[in-house]
């Protein structure tokens, strides 16, 4: 390349022309793919003339509303990568016995499991999670936008910049072979020399910003822009677990932005915190690690948890049953889920007396989580049900997360770990709760706010395939799971011995096949509804006869929210003006302060990730050049006063009248 | 039995959809029968209490998890829009009663299964030596456990029978019904000792050292494995436990004797570099102390042993001459600077060989006193 390797070295740092990987057909096949679709995209914007409206109306844009849908697409096409690498794993594991070693050496193999629960977690699951709160909390408490709308759009670039730093690894050099928390010492710089680690601490320190900032953000929301009346024990029930899932963010997510800040300073600067060196300790990071990791569970089920107290309550025209042991049951969560991080390595060997205390703070949390499920079983009680998509979820949930709970709550009993720990019993168990409980609960979520964003509702033909092929896709993928955690089997292995174990493992993996083809449905079903929009559309904003202050507002509500804050009496505050005949206001509309749409976070979302990756590939000079940049820019931004402008009344009123009309068409 | 009843359930449309399942249910049971589930049918004593008290939890818990279960469905089914002789009762949210219920069911599970927790933790304590073999023969004061001191290497099992002064790779063997007391470490990164048939897994870390109590109380082959993520050879961290009886273990101790060679430092050193798929090697003698030196971290001479190291600590550290030290306390770059590949190196850095290709067939190992070492690996 250059006869000057020093000159290389300082332009490019560690990065050469062989860091790509050429010698991968699998990647080979990827990267076409990526390149084909990435082109198809791209090629379709620019026909339909969308550049401009993209980048005004969505990429700039500071509104909640936008902010939300946009978090809930990167999580849909993180899922896409995240489930290609569960495939990959799980055919791997299906044939990969006796002499067959299956086509994924382990230096890939090791990969795309790391990558998998990376992925699945950090860049699924929680934009899923935040985006869903994005969209609802502002509109379920009456307000017009969050408290910082534009920590809100610079929070969700650091969380796509952190999604892009990780999917770079796919193409350039590897990605960490540590597994997703990656331990030391194997993470540390003398294990793991490659970039693959560094990809990961970078991937996610940056992502992790962008968590926490959305975590004040939503917190200071709810705390202070709640509409008049809504005292906290009015709060609808989403916005509690919304509120104790921000509280649990910002408690816990600067720990892992310590803990990887700690892991950097030993793999970039020699310091020895978790080496085995110079008196470093790893079970630190363990402890350090997962202080953040088990909050981070809660982080992700407390939501799923109001989405499905909302769903049952609506889909069976009944007030949510035990509201008030509902909140304190989510409090009561929020708070022990930072008692019992150390139930994670029960096998590190602590006294006896460690491992009982931590045992028994995790069972205590399935008495708060056993009281919300009866609350929903007693809230269908005497119930009318609707079996629409959002309510199947909701019961396919309730079957299952007891059942990953149970497990669960077995594997906190110490001596029943020492068995079960790092086996496919555990894998068996923690998708059982994160898919039966998060994934199904963001399923729920989507399906039921889905007309509220977008004026339509979903297929329902087409959500019910979806739905079923889920539901029994996951059984069948990790059953066979537990069964083989039974047999003494161990997770992240890339090759068996005993050919007798090979029958479950091709059981998953037909699972597996199957939860791909709900994955299709739900990808037919999001263009079937786009399709048939007309004729699923909704114009009256409540097409679930809903009960928050969501369906009051036009569906999609205007950029504004509500032309007059609402004042709330009850806990079903909409439900409540339903019934006493609430009449819209039709004139009296004043103009309407919002804030103004900037570039500001996606410049920094661009520049975080060429600090990244010139981070990671030893590239100094661009590090620092992109360092400066950040600080510039974000203090440049401090001096924008040209921030906010005013709705003027006639525009508001304009856009009321039209809802006005379309109301009286619909009830003609 | 599932099945069976099924078939022979009243007609109806209810039965034949639990024909139905009992149809698809049948294979399964057939394939559970079929199967090993160590865990569940375990050989040892501390894995036989284990699992006692998974089930036992099961049990609990299922106390409330099927009412559950059945409760949502049935309700589900019983409350849905299209029965409109369900009673619909839209405002009913509260009930103290019931909330008293759903609150003190859970509790008086966990209350119960909480004392069980308590209790267990401090019986199957691994650090606890065993009081008895099997339920009703407590350990006769007599006789003194076998120690076997574990070592977690880069991708193989190290053991060392102190009282017989001979060493294993990829071996572990012990006599039926008498207690094992093993001793574990790591040498690079860390690691799980697990034996699914003999007692529940146990962390072996690098400079520290772990105890595990256990006994075997039928002879028998068992698979024993590595239980934490440790790097590319990771999946062929296997080893077979064998459980002697009679004077077995005395005749396997004589076969190591006489087959065996000595297990230097030196070829200790060489022993632990990374490899994988290693074949069973015997060492009919060990060098003096070298797993205390392992657990010290000090194999390599030159190194300080970690209790050398929080000695100097423990009064109050070396001040300035500290800094002679420091190159004594690294331990963690000899693979590197040996050019060996480390457990996550990069792709490109490693151009490791596909695993397809068969171990060297020309290197003998039992009796070299060799192990099987991989072929260095170029950095480039």
């Amino acid at each position: 390349m250059f006869a000057n390797t020093d000159l290389q070295h300082l332009l490019f740092g560690r990065l050469t022309l062989e860091d790509i990987p050429f010698h991968e057909p699998i990647l080979q096949v990827t990267f076409a793919g990526v390149a084909i679709g990435g082109i198809a995209v791209l090629a379709a914007i620019t026909y339909f003339r969308f550049w401009g409206p993209l980048w005004r109306d969505w990429l700039t844009s500071v509104d909640h509303k936008k902010i939300g849908i946009m978090y809930v697409v990167l999580a849909l096409v993180m899922l896409l990568r995240g489930f290609a690498d569960a495939l990959l794993m799980r055919s791997q594991q299906a044939i990969a016995f006796g002499a067959n070693e299956g086509y994924l050496p382990p230096h890939h193999y090791d990969q795309i499991f790391t990558a998998h629960g990376v992925i699945m977690i950090f860049f699924v699951a929680m934009p899923f999670v935040t985006g869903l709160m994005n969209y609802v909390v502002p509109l379920q408490i009456g307000a017009r936008d969050v408290a910082f709308p534009f920590l809100n759009n610079f929070s969700f670039w650091m969380t796509v910049s952190g999604a892009v730093t990780v999917m770079i690894s796919l193409f350039i050099g590897e990605f960490a072979r540590t597994g997703w928390l990656a331990y030391p010492p194997l993470s540390g710089a003398d294990m793991s020399p490659g970039v693959g680690v560094d990809y990961y601490i970078w991937g996610l320190q940056i992502a992790g910003i962008g968590t926490t900032l959305s975590g004040i953000n939503l917190i200071a929301t709810i705390v202070k822009m709640r509409a008049p009346g809504m005292s906290m024990m009015k709060l609808p029930i989403f916005t509690w677990t919304s509120l104790c899932t921000n509280v649990l963010i910002v408690a816990a997510f600067p720990i892992l932005g310590a803990v990887l800040a700690l892991l950097t300073l030993d793999r970039y600067v020699g310091t020895h915190f978790f080496t085995n060196d110079l008196g470093g300790n790893p079970m630190m990071y363990f402890n350090l690690i997962w202080i953040w990791g088990h909050p981070e569970v809660y982080i992700l089920i407390l939501p799923a948890f109001g989405v499905f107290s909302e769903v049952t309550s609506a889909f069976c025209g009944k007030r949510l049953f035990g509201y008030t042991s509902m909140v304190y049951a989510t409090i009561v969560i929020t708070i022990l889920s930072y008692l019992v991080w150390l139930h994670h390595f029960f096998t590190m060997g602590s006294g006896a007396s460690v491992n009982s205390f931590f045992g028994i703070t995790t069972m205590i949390i399935s008495i708060p989580t056993g009281a919300k499920i009866f609350n929903w079983l007693f809230t269908m009680y005497r119930g009318r049900i609707r079996f629409d998509v959002p309510m199947l979820w909701t019961v396919s949930f309730m079957v299952t997360f007891v059942i990953g709970g149970m497990t669960g709550v077995l594997l906190a009993v110490p001596p029943a770990d020492f068995v079960l720990h790092n086996s496919l019993f555990l894998i068996a168990h923690f998708h059982n709760v994160i898919i039966g409980g998060v994934l199904f609960g963001m399923f729920a979520g989507v399906n039921y706010w889905f007309p509220k964003a977008f004026g339509f509702k979903l297929d329902p033909f087409w959500g019910k395939v979806s739905f079923w092929f889920w539901t029994i896709g996951f059984y069948v993928a990790f059953m066979p799971l537990y069964v083989l955690g039974l047999m003494g089997v161990t997770r992240r292995a890339q090759h068996f011995d005993d050919p007798s174990l090979q029958i479950w493992f091709v059981i998953a993996a037909i699972g597996a096949g199957l939860i791909a083809l709900g994955i299709g449905a739900m990808i037919v079903q999001f263009a079937v509804s786009i399709k048939n929009r007309e004729a699923l559309r909704d114009v009256t904003g409540d097409p679930w006869e809903g009960r928050t202050l969501e369906w009051s507002t036009s569906s999609p509500p205007p950029d504004y929210n509500f032309a007059f804050t609402p004042v709330v009496h009850n806990l079903d505050a909409w439900w409540e003006m339903k019934s006493r005949g609430f009449q819209r206001p039709l004139q009296g509309y004043k103009p309407i302060h919002m804030p103004k749409n900037t570039a500001t976070g996606v410049i920094l979302g661009v520049i975080s990730i060429a600090f990244s990756f010139a981070m990671i590939w030893y590239i100094w000079w661009l590090a620092a050049l992109t360092f400066v940049a950040t600080l510039v820019v974000a203090i440049g931004h401090t001096f924008n006063y040209n921030r906010d402008f005013y709705i003027p009344a006639d525009t508001v009123s304009r856009t009321e009248q039209q809802r006005t009309r379309a109301l009286a068409a619909v009830r003609a | 039995m599932t099945a069976d009843r099924s078939l022979r359930a009243p007609a109806g449309a209810g039965s034949a959809r639990r024909i139905l399942r009992g149809l698809v249910l049948l294979p399964l049971f057939g394939l559970l029968a079929g199967c090993n589930l160590v865990v569940m049918q375990p050989s040892g004593d501390i894995a036989v209490q284990q699992r006692n008290l998974v089930l036992a939890s099961t049990g609990l818990m299922l106390l409330i998890i099927i009412p559950v279960i059945v409760l949502t469905l049935l309700f589900a089914w019983r409350y849905r829009a299209s029965n409109t002789a369900a009673r619909h009762d839209p405002d009913w949210d509260h009930s103290t009663a019931l909330e008293v219920v759903i609150w003190t069911a859970p509790l008086l599970i966990i209350i119960a299964l909480g004392a069980l927790t308590w209790i267990s933790t401090h019986t199957l304590d691994p650090f606890r030596p065993l009081s008895r073999i099997e339920p009703g023969k407590p350990v006769a004061a007599e006789v003194k456990p076998l120690e076997v001191q574990v070592v977690a290497l880069d991708w193989k099992w190290l053991f060392f029978y102190p009282e017989y002064n001979v060493a294993t790779v990829n071996e572990l063997v012990a006599p039926v019904n008498r207690p094992i007391a093993f001793k574990l470490t790591a040498s690079s990164v860390m690691n799980a000792f697990y034996v699914p048939a003999l007692a529940g897994m146990i962390y072996a870390m690098p400079g520290m050292q772990t105890q595990l109590h256990a006994v075997i109380n039928k002879p028998g082959e068992y698979d024993g494995l590595a239980s934490q993520y440790s790097g590319s050879g990771f999946s062929r961290m296997t080893f077979k436990f064998h459980g002697l009886e009679g004077d077995g273990f005395d005749q396997w101790v004589a076969k190591v004797k006489q087959q065996g060679s000595d297990l230097t430092r030196e070829a200790y050193l060489q022993l632990e570099r990374p490899s994988e798929r290693v074949p069973v090697t015997y060492y009919s003698s060990f060098s003096d102390g070298l797993f205390d030196k392992i657990v010290g971290m000090c194999a390599v001479p030159g190194k300080m042993c970690m209790h050398e190291m929080m000695a100097i600590d423990a009064k109050g550290g070396a001040g300035k001459e500290s800094h002679g030290n420091a190159e004594r306390l690294q331990y963690d770059n000899r693979h590197t600077e040996r050019g060996d590949e480390a457990p996550g190196a990069t792709t490109p850095a490693s151009h490791r060989a596909p695993k397809s290709e068969a171990p060297d067939a020309d290197k003998t190992h039992e009796g070299s006193g060799q192990g099987h070492a991989a072929p260095d690996q170029t950095n480039n």
